[in-house]
């Protein structure tokens, strides 16, 4: 078993503490992992994304192959799109919330980028905002979408919890709730899909 | 033991204090500077009483691993591959000296420049100085060979290079831990004149170094980091160095590689080793995360052998680093393809912070520098460099650590005019205060502008060495203190700014202008880290 995950968004949106919650959940499965990410000037309100890779054998690569990524999970939809030359064009899911983050002038048309995900045959594309607001953590956007990837990631979501929990340990009960929270409600809306 | 979950540059720092570090020294840069903060964060490396400190700039740090090498501690370096040219001097000058507690250099390299100006390979350093150089394919193998580079360093007296790349350096995955060894006593160097490199010690000591190096040879074919791996299909062989063995296997996932490989995980290259795959094979490809400097030298001048296929053939690409699809396709694979990227998706690149303090300094710049036109502001390496674009456009120059000084400078004494610099201050601090000392001395008008946010920014908030002794600096190398100006850079404080700009452009000296105010990140990473204490 194997699978390879592209987590992607724009600096500050937590697609890096989403891949931190997997990865955490893989080791406590024994599973084994990889997870390279690109830090530095993508910090600055630029792109940033995730390679993980988990698999129950030995990983050679870092990076995922071009056409082998199994879901690609976005926490904003035109940046889901940048990655499509990595997903596989059977098998792949693209997972992303659909409110676009604008800090650029020249961002396309909404509804273009949403066709354009929607091209792809298996996809979910949510107001992943609008459920953590509904949960009362309308930052925890990047939780929804993680709940919602849940159920293609051959983690169980107890894991997942587990690994929400050690994640925001630091942070005190009300984050570990508010995010947990966000997982769940997340991972309903796969479940009605 | 359990398996950790460690980045490259953590396993690298977990390991370097599992196995006896007295000290680590560096000069934060991306994709090293998680190195030393992991040292720095780390509980067993404060009660093992680990230095851990930024240093002024890379020089200054190796200098200081070397001394600590020197008092027969164990003792790390880490920079970005650019940093090796900063230390050069003391980096080549070491080789020479050799080591007397365990050395270990660390550059992280940093092919397809995700955050660099430049993706020179840190491997051509170590084969110049004549120094092993330890080359990590993944992270375990990065903890283990950080132990083994010690032994290695102790056992010939030689700083040991390691060099990882990007991927390398901010890929994370489980490592399992070794014993923790205890520090090094103090020793002195036992050889009296090792570190006097007097031309007549140092012819010594560079015979010495020359012998050493059938040392290094034998334990590069011997110690187990590069290895044959055996093949049935001749018609190519493979050499696979360091993370490119990982591309070269993943395109083997669940069967085996037909082809003779030869994983090359430490250098110099093992010519007993290397030599088996040539005789052995039709052809050999060379697979090289970095520039192609083995398969130039195995190709030769004149290409006049067998056929060796990598970056110069066309085989793999010339430039960038590589990844699995690159490596398939050298290998002839039908390689699989995913869909293509939309036309409609935008770039997003990286730009300054809402609330940053250099939007302000740059937009009174800016006002300031409207009747003198385009092309007359120098800057550096930071943050700020992203002020080249759009919509700011203020600055023209960026090419390496400290040179806005210098090359306002050199402009400057052209009829260029005016010549500004821009500078931040941890670049200052850095490689700055040279250049102004030069500018000082032959008395050129520059307009030096040090943006001082409290911080080095770029690479993620860490100390700064300049914090609240620039204006003493300036001072001291001699600017007036009237033409050191310190500004407050705020939209409110707009047209003051511009004035205090302009007066200084027209003086026909050297002035110094420090808009001061701190970086919008650390300001909130203060405010947190308050709030939680």
């Amino acid at each position: 078993m194997k699978i390879d995950i592209i987590l992607c968004g724009v600096g500050g949106m937590g697609a890096l503490s989403s891949a931190a919650i997997i990865s955490k959940a893989a080791l406590s499965k024994g599973m084994y992992m990889k997870q390279a990410e690109t830090h530095g000037m993508s910090q600055r309100g630029g792109d940033v994304q995730s390679h993980l890779r988990l698999s129950d054998e030995p990983i050679s690569s870092d990076l995922i192959p071009e056409g082998e990524c199994d879901i690609i999970l976005s926490v904003e939809p035109m940046e889901a799109l940048r990655y499509l030359p990595f997903l596989n064009r059977e098998t792949g899911w693209i997972i992303t919330n659909q409110n676009p983050f604008v800090n650029i002038p020249n961002y396309p048309d909404l509804d273009k980028v949403l066709a354009e995900v929607k091209k792809v045959k298996n996809h979910i594309l949510f107001d992943a905002d609008a459920i953590a607001k509904e949960v009362n953590n309308p930052k925890g956007t990047n939780m929804v979408v993680l709940g919602a990837a849940s159920k293609y990631l051959k983690i169980d979501l107890e894991s997942l919890e587990e690994a929400v929990r050690s994640n925001f340990a630091r942070k005190g009960e009300a984050v570990i709730e508010a995010n947990i929270a966000a997982l769940r409600a997340g991972r309903a809306v796969a479940d009605k899909m | 033991m359990d398996r950790l979950l460690l980045l490259g540059d953590e396993a690298i720092a977990q390991a370097a204090i599992d196995a006896g570090l007295s000290g680590v020294f560096a000069y934060p840069g991306t994709p090293s500077t998680e190195i030393t903060e992991y040292i720095q964060d780390s509980k067993q490396a404060k009660e093992a009483g680990i230095r851990s400190n930024w240093a002024a700039n890379e020089k200054t740090a190796m200098e200081a691993a070397l001394g600590m090498s020197y008092a027969g501690k164990r003792a790390m370096f880490c920079c970005k591959h650019v940093g090796i040219n900063v230390a050069a001097d003391p980096f080549m000058n070491s080789a020479i000296t050799g080591a007397n507690g365990g050395l270990i250099y660390v550059a992280a390299d940093d092919p397809s420049m995700h955050s660099s100006q430049d993706e020179q390979d840190s491997r051509f350093y170590g084969d110049f100085a004549g120094i092993p150089v330890l080359e990590p394919s993944n992270q375990q193998e990065a903890y283990d060979m950080v132990h083994y580079g010690f032994e290695l360093s102790e056992k010939y007296h030689t700083p040991v290079m390691m060099r990882i790349t990007t991927r390398m350096a901010h890929s994370r995955a489980g490592v399992v831990r070794k014993d923790v060894r205890t520090q090094n006593k103090l020793s002195l160097p036992e050889k009296k004149n090792q570190f006097i490199l007097l031309p007549v010690n140092a012819k010594v000591q560079y015979r010495d170094l020359i012998a050493k190096q059938e040392g290094f040879a034998a334990s590069s074919e011997n110690d187990g980091f590069n290895k044959y791996i055996e093949g049935t299909d001749k018609s190519m062989g493979i050499v696979a160095c360091g993370i490119a063995y990982n591309y070269l296997m993943e395109n083997y996932r669940g069967t085996k590689c037909p082809y003779p490989v030869l994983k090359i995980s430490q250098y110099p290259m093992p010519t007993k080793l290397l030599n088996r795959l040539y005789e052995e094979c039709d052809t050999v490809l060379v697979l090289e995360e970095g520039q192609p400097l083995y398969e130039r030298l195995l190709q030769g001048l004149l290409n006049k052998g067998k056929q060796i296929k990598g970056r110069l053939d066309g085989s793999l690409p010339r430039v960038g680093e590589l990844n699995p699809n690159a490596v398939g396709r050298a290998l002839g694979l039908n390689v699989k393809e995913g869909f293509a990227i939309p036309d409609l998706v935008a770039p997003r690149p990286p730009k300054l912070c809402d609330g940053c303090p250099h939007i302000d300094s740059y937009k009174a710049l800016n006002e300031a520098m409207k009747e003198y036109g385009e092309y007359k502001v120098f800057a550096d390496i930071g943050c700020y460099t992203l002020g080249a674009l759009p919509p700011l456009k203020a600055i023209y120059t960026t090419v390496d650590m400290g040179a806005s000084i210098t090359m306002a400078k050199g402009a400057a004494e052209t009829d260029l005019r005016p010549a500004v610099a821009v500078i931040g201050d941890s670049t200052f601090t850095h490689s700055g205060m040279t250049g102004l000392l030069d500018c000082c001395v032959d008395n050129v008008p520059v307009t030096v502008m040090i943006l001082d946010n409290g911080i080095t920014g770029m690479t993620g908030s860490q100390k700064s060495s300049a914090t609240g002794r620039i204006e003493s600096i300036c001072q001291g190398i001699g600017v007036e203190p009237e033409h050191i100006r310190v500004i407050n850079p705020l939209s409110s404080h707009f047209e003051e700014n511009v004035k205090v700009i302009k007066e200084e452009l027209e003086y026909q000296g050297v002035s110094v202008i420090i808009p001061r105010r701190e970086c919008i990140v650390w300001a909130n990473k203060k405010r947190k880290m308050a709030k939680k204490a």
